[in-house]
């Protein structure tokens, strides 16, 4: 345990933005001054301690019960102290709260647990990719609490307010994956709404924006397996367990086809019901389960909801249907054209 | 010299005392029987009952402490193999732990406690200037107390066992509820509820934090004894007044602010709900607007509290005395204009940033002028390694250490970074806690021996609050680590690399705990067990060490007249007597006053 401590001697996540070295520069300049600062006070209470300490033999001696000079002078030196680093602090915030003009934007919802990263082509993601070396703004919002889009490597962080944007800018400077949290507390599962940024090489990175928009022209795609790829990326399983176990919401495992009570009445888990329950969550709710979940409407596609339905049939021991379309890789072209308002299936 | 003639008793009381009682008679057996301290107008006894209330809420708050630490222990669940239930219970917990102690140890405290206790010795008076308001705080306090503890603890037990109180909704939304999540947008239908619950129990103890506020402001304006102008005042005054100021002054708003959210609730207007118009990040002010300056309700007594100790038990007139009534005032003052530094990153207006940073700033160098002055008053002393002492200068480590990793949250570019991390969480412990606990204990400490005429055992004293300050250190340095390094608070399972660091810091709140149980099981000894106390075990000079230990019922036959509060060279030990002897002739000289019949 110790050596796992020593071996990351460093206090400070990895360097990842534009901005980072600067930040890191004033933490490590503060950490010197309050090192100084402890350092002088705790040697001098200890030397006091122990040479004024009382003992036979020994008197308390005069001494000033004021002195202005000696006064002034710790007031003023902590003043310029305090002032100094006030400026730095404020010279690194503007540099983060300016946004350079040609910057590429990402829109960010939160939602209870998860977070979703819209990118210009309209296409969702649950991670934030960007590419190297090029201002990302992020614009964030929040479909339901307060939650706080922290990113350690890129020593970054805004809150995200339902109804209203925030908004913030980074520039990675290193390849590679760095974490994401939620740092404003949002209720149960707050420790677990974690994301990843995944910094791309620049030439890159439309190649992945391209693959990641259409899951159907990804290598080995099957409707099936697409759904079980969305409700993993989208945080549907952040509440709906696959284990058979209710959590927030009920299980998804043999979900479909399966008889449930609600609040008021009884409903078939069946495409319709699927549907309705991913774009009108709060419609027609399972008994023992309360209102929390959020809308989709506008954020998945219907071939998505073909998908997730696809997947959901693949799960469940009450679904006794032929599942071949499920698996072919073929299958999604017809509902891809389809108008939104076409019912499912 | 004080400009306002102060009655001798109280206001409104009659001016002739009764006859002497007769010796050995003191508060604590004065009257007997329950009722006799229930319904007891005597500031001493409500001093104690407050003691009770609040070390009672520390046990809670302590015992939840633990299990939260020993939740995360490992990043996997621990009391409950179900994950969704384990993160709830430690939801629970964390709010339980954190609002009461926020709201029933830390705030309450010391004003309460020492202050209620000390306060009107101090003054060389017989009570407060209101002693039935102050029993009307207390009961104020129990009431809210009581009711806060069970709808937190409700909730604890509906999550653990399935027990469903009447009312007892529980809440899991820290001890800030920020809305919009505490008003109904969460998975547990009733935290709504929780919320207006818990802020009516918040409601009802700001009425006691108010009129305590009141009382003391009024005893210190009206009851100060011949010879004690403002600037002749014990600077344990100082900090009560200035602490009074802003509890009359923060704590009306946490009342609005509860009002607010009922009104939202009842009657359906959108103030904080953006879902009908309102916005969350206005009660994220209102709330700050109180919770801020309610830091430093926590932290200036305690402040007052170091002054007395570290200035008795190095037997040395206090440094730069007006410097630290100043800084006390200038504190206060200050401490209203700082609370947006908490909301840097929750999207209010850069400009809005930038100042809230400088005024932050701006309140740090009062602190530092205290520490600075506290270790010069050792300087060419002779100091007396008594448990307070050591308590005091435990308080300077931690508080030094606090104050100053406060530098990195008040610079803006830094706070991005460490805010909602395990950075703030270290910060405030060592400030909030690590601070104020230690200043509590060495006030309990230096005046247990007047509250119950009894000594208490130096060694394991010593011991327990070393054994302390070591847990301390461990539980919370690991923090600073894991916060700078991105670990985020308020998680009930966190990435496995974290995972040493919270290891060392349960440890440390186990350390902590054998620390706490030391000195408790220390204080109880010396009530049981103890050597009995004199009047002036110390040597001090403020007036409550020129009455007896345990002070009788009016703690004063003879109206005491004020001296320098630090002249502690007047004070001779007799080693025939053992016993702390005072040189009135030289008081007098140096106090400047007229001879007068002096009581001691």
């Amino acid at each position: 345990m110790l050596l796992s401590i020593l071996a990351q001697s460093a206090y400070l996540p990895p360097r990842a933005s534009t901005v980072a070295p600067e930040v890191d520069g004033l933490f490590n300049a503060i950490l010197a001054i309050i090192t100084f600062f402890c350092l002088v006070i705790f040697a001098a209470m200890i030397v006091f301690a122990i040479k004024y300490r009382h003992r036979v033999g020994h008197e308390g001696g005069a001494s000033p019960g004021h002195s202005t000079a000696l006064e002034l002078t710790w007031t003023i030196i902590p003043t310029i102290i305090v002032l100094t680093v006030f400026y730095y602090g404020f010279k690194g915030f503007l540099n983060e709260t300016v946004v350079p003009p040609n910057a590429y934007e990402v829109q960010v919802d939160a939602y209870m647990w998860g977070w979703a990263f819209t990118y210009p082509n309209g296409h969702v993601d649950p991670e934030l990719h960007i590419p190297k070396d090029r201002p990302i703004r992020l614009v964030l919002s929040s479909r339901d609490v307060i939650h706080s889009l922290y990113l350690p490597a890129f020593r970054m962080q805004k809150s995200a307010v339902p109804g209203r944007y925030n908004r913030f800018w980074v520039q990675a400077t290193r390849l590679g994956e760095f974490p994401i949290y939620c740092a404003q507390y949002c209720g149960q599962n707050h420790s677990e709404m974690l994301s990843k940024v995944v910094v791309h090489d620049p030439k890159e990175f439309p190649d992945w924006l391209e693959r990641a928009s259409d899951l159907a022209k990804q290598p080995g795609f099957t409707p099936i397996k697409a759904g079980g790829q969305i409700v993993a990326a989208r945080g549907c399983l952040n509440c709906h367990h696959t284990d058979g176990t209710a959590s927030t919401g009920p299980t998804f495992k043999d979900l479909f086809g399966k008889q449930e009570v609600l609040n008021d009445g009884e409903v078939t888990v069946d495409e319709n019901y699927i549907r309705e329950s991913i774009l009108y969550p709060q419609k027609r709710i399972v008994k023992g389960f309360g209102p929390v979940m959020p809308s989709f409407l506008g954020s998945l596609k219907d071939n998505e909801i073909d998908w997730i339905i696809w997947y959901l049939k693949s799960i469940s021991a009450n679904y006794k249907g032929d599942m071949s379309a499920g698996l072919s890789g073929g299958a999604v072209a017809t509902s891809q054209a389809a108008p939104a308002t076409k019912p499912a299936q | 010299m004080s400009a306002i003639t102060p009655p001798a008793h109280g206001i409104g009381l009659p001016v002739e005392r009764e006859p002497s009682p007769p010796r050995g008679d003191n508060y604590l057996t004065h009257s007997r029987g329950i009722l006799s301290w229930l319904f007891s107008l005597d500031h001493k006894r409500i001093g104690i009952m407050y003691l009770v209330g609040v070390l009672t809420a520390f046990l809670i708050g302590g015992i939840f402490a633990l299990l939260l630490r020993t939740e995360l222990l490992t990043p996997g669940p621990t009391f409950n193999s179900n994950k969704a239930e384990a993160w709830t219970f430690y939801n629970h917990c964390f709010t339980l732990h954190g609002a009461v102690m926020v709201f029933l140890f830390v705030i309450p405290a010391i004003p309460a406690v020492l202050g209620n206790f000390v306060l009107p010795i101090m003054l060389g008076a017989k009570d407060v200037a209101f002693p039935r308001l102050n029993l009307g705080s207390f009961w104020c306090w129990i009431g809210g107390a009581i009711f806060f503890t069970y709808v937190l603890l409700g909730g604890i037990l509906n999550a653990s066992f399935g027990w469903h109180l009447p009312g007892g909704y529980g809440l899991d939304t820290g001890w800030t509820f920020y809305t919009p999540y505490s008003t109904g947008q969460g998975p547990h239908a009733h935290s709504t509820d929780g919320t207006i619950a818990a802020l009516l129990g918040v409601f009802i103890l700001g009425f006691s934090s108010i009129l305590t506020g009141v009382n003391f402001i009024a005893s210190i304006h009206m009851l100060r004894p011949k010879g004690m102008g403002w600037f002749r005042m014990p600077l344990m005054l100082w900090a009560l007044y200035a602490t009074s100021v802003i509890q009359i002054l923060a704590t009306p708003v946490l009342a609005i602010t509860g009002l607010l959210l009922l009104a939202e609730r009842v009657i359906g207007v959108g103030i904080f709900d953006p879902a009908i118009g309102g916005d969350p990040v206005l009660y994220q002010h209102f709330f700050w607007f109180y919770s801020h300056p309610a830091v430093y309700i926590m932290i200036l007594p305690a402040m007052g509290v170091i002054s007395e100790v570290i200035s008795t038990h190095s037997r040395k007139h206090v440094f730069g005395y007006n410097f630290i009534a100043y800084s006390s005032i200038a504190i206060a003052l200050l401490s209203f204009l700082v609370w947006g530094h908490h909301m840097f990153v929750s999207g209010q207006s850069p400009l809005a940033n930038a100042i809230f940073s400088l005024l932050t700033f701006s309140v740090a160098v009062p602190s530092a002028i205290k520490v600075f002055n506290w270790v010069s008053t050792m300087y060419r002393g002779d100091i007396r390694f008594t448990t307070a002492m050591v308590c005091a200068m435990c308080f300077i480590v931690m508080f030094t250490f606090g104050g100053l990793t406060g530098l990195f949250l008040g610079a803006l570019s830094n706070n991005i970074h460490v805010t909602g991390t395990y950075f703030i969480v270290a910060h405030f412990h060592y400030v909030m806690v690590g601070s104020v606990l230690f200043a509590f204990l060495a006030g309990l400490y230096h005046w247990w021996p007047k509250m119950f005429g009894r000594m208490t055992d130096l060694a394991w004293g010593n011991a327990g609050a070393l054994t302390l300050l070591v847990g301390f250190n461990l539980t919370f340095m690991p923090q600073f680590i894991m916060g700078a390094k991105g670990m985020p608070r308020r998680y009930a399972t966190y990435p496995v690399e974290f995972q040493g660091y919270h290891v060392v810091s349960t440890i440390g709140a186990y350390v902590m705990a054998i620390g706490l149980f030391t000195i408790a099981f220390n204080l109880l000894h010396a009530l049981l067990k103890g050597e009995k106390a004199p009047a002036n075990p110390w040597g001090a000079n403020t007036l409550e060490w020129h009455c007896p230990s345990p002070p009788p019922h009016d703690n004063f036959p003879v109206e005491p007249v004020a001296g320098d509060p630090y002249d502690l060279k007047s004070w001779q030990w007799d080693e025939a007597t053992k016993q702390w002897v005072l040189d009135e002739q030289r008081a007098r000289t140096v106090a400047g006053t007229e001879p007068t019949v002096h009581h001691h």
